[in-house]
């Protein structure tokens, strides 16, 4: 046992990873600290999803290495997996099971037991408003209903770095406005990383923002930066700015 | 033991809310029943046991089996719910003994409510008991064996009914591995002491004694082997897919 309090940030180094021939993430390297909510801009395909996926452990990256609150991540996949709350994109669960049973499973997997899993599950129910729902199988929840139970999912151990990918894609702008409170609501005493491609979102609840197209990372700063790089103040404006020039640099189109 | 408890229970639990199970269990109960005493001709032998009962267990477990295991991993990686469960601090080996316990218990009870033949054969005549309960606990460790090698192929694709075709070959060939049908294959160009090893993997061979009651501790470390064997390919399937 190590007796020092490892400090709650996520570490990454020269990362890198391959699909056969597609060259999905290259070289990228950034840390975010306790406190700051981290924004992961790009286009579709960029390489968001699969960084992520390697700083959760579901991917092993070809190069380069990730540390979560002091552990590496190829030498100590489980405590790196103990710290993290992580909403995979698009938010799969196990759709035949009810929201509360599925709840019980996290518990079950998170170590609660007796008293303390009953009340945590029941805690989260209503924190995250699923109360009504409780009984019903995940199958026949709404989108955002959905979206919710992955949402109690990742908080449920009250991880100390939390990562959820496009966390509020495909939600009503009632439920997005939830999303984004409940962030902000938690970024003192975590360190959080969202992506998204939606700019107005980075505004509203990041202090940082990376930008990365085609697996490079392009920009790393606070929102106030971003903006100052645009004449026009806008950040859809930067935002094309600088994956489109990247890609002509490259002599692809951003369309492809 | 708690993350195995805790992925054994929902893959359990599992069968159960869906009409697999009910589906299954009816399914192997019609089949065992009506292979016992039709091809088997319980009757007509005139004798108290249950050999023509167990004899047909490989036959059934062959093509049932591998639909039970088929699900265990392809549905994970189908629906995607292998990224939650893989980036849930449970260790991959611990996540893949509990999905084929699950499957292994399931399996155990629908062979369990094959009971009325037992009663059967009890009100018939006066049957060796301890016999008809070797049979039983060497057929489940056939069908531990079975589903081993379907829920390590079941990891390898998406596609539940590639899982299951590719499973039902293979299982086949561990059937059928003492007969011509394999060992020529094998025999035009593997040396001899190869053909014998592959002999020996034979369920057929290694079941022979089991359906008459004698539990040889050859055969059962044979499954055991058999099932630990197919379970470490699963664990190394699965690490391999997360590197690719």
């Amino acid at each position: 046992m190590e007796s020092e309090k490892k400090q709650a940030e996520v570490i990454v180094k020269s990362l890198d990873k391959r699909f056969g021939p597609i060259h999905a993430v290259r070289d990228i390297s950034f840390s975010v600290k306790k406190g700051e909510v981290l924004g992961f801009l790009g286009p579709n395909g960029a390489g968001k999803s699969t960084t992520m996926k390697m700083i959760t452990g579901f991917l092993e990256p070809t190069a380069g290495t990730v540390s979560v609150c002091g552990y590496d991540i190829l030498e100590d996949p489980i405590r790196v997996k103990e710290k993290i709350g992580y909403l995979p994109e698009g938010a799969p669960l196990y759709s035949e099971m009810t929201v509360k049973s599925f709840l019980e499973f996290i518990a079950d997997v998170r170590g609660y037991k007796g008293e303390r899993k009953a009340q945590r599950v029941e805690e989260l129910i209503q924190k995250i408003n699923l109360t009504s729902v409780r009984h019903q199988t995940i199958e026949t929840l709404s989108k955002g209903s959905k979206r919710r139970v992955g949402v109690a999912h990742a908080l449920f151990h009250d991880p100390e770095v939390l990562i959820m990918d496009e966390p509020t894609d495909g939600l009503d702008p009632n439920q997005k406005f939830e999303v984004r409170k409940l962030i902000q609501e938690m970024a003192q005493e975590k360190v959080i990383i969202i992506s998204t491609h939606i700019l107005e979102e980075v505004d509203a609840v990041c202090t940082r923002a990376i930008i990365i197209a085609s697996g490079k990372l392009l920009f790393d700063g606070t929102p106030a930066e971003l903006q100052a790089r645009s004449e026009t103040g806008r950040l859809d404006d930067v935002f094309r700015d600088i994956t489109t020039s990247y890609y002509q640099e490259q002599g692809v189109s951003a369309a492809s | 033991m708690n993350n195995i408890k805790a992925v054994f229970k929902r893959e359990f639990a599992g069968y159960f809310s869906t009409p697999v199970a009910y589906v299954f269990i009816v399914i192997f109960l019609f089949l065992s029943g009506a292979f016992t005493f039709y091809l088997g001709a319980f009757y007509e032998r005139n004798q108290a046991d249950l050999e023509p009962f167990f004899r047909f267990h490989p036959w059934l477990y062959l093509f049932l089996l591998p639909a039970i295991a088929m699900r265990l991993w392809s549905e994970e990686r189908k629906t995607g719910t292998i990224e939650l469960l893989m980036t849930l601090p449970i260790p991959i080996h611990q996540a893949v003994i509990g999905k084929f316990l699950a499957a292994w218990c399931f399996t155990a009870v629908a062979v369990v409510l094959t009971f009325p033949m037992w009663i059967t054969v009890n009100y018939l005549g006066s049957p060796d008991n301890l016999v008809i309960f070797a049979s039983y606990i060497g057929s489940l460790f056939m069908a531990g064996g079975f589903l081993a090698i379907g829920s390590c192929i079941s990891a390898l694709s998406k596609s539940q009914v590639i899982a299951f075709s590719i499973s039902v070959v293979i299982c086949f060939m561990f059937l059928f591995s003492g007969f011509p049908l394999v060992l020529d294959f094998f025999r035009a160009w593997a040396p001899q002491a190869v053909v014998n090893a592959i002999a020996s993997f034979s369920f057929l061979t290694h079941f022979e004694s089991i359906k008459k009651g004698v539990i040889d501790i050859r055969d059962v470390i044979y499954f055991i082997l058999l099932i630990c064997f197919w379970l470490y390919a699963n664990v190394v399937v699965i690490e391999a897919k997360k590197a690719s």
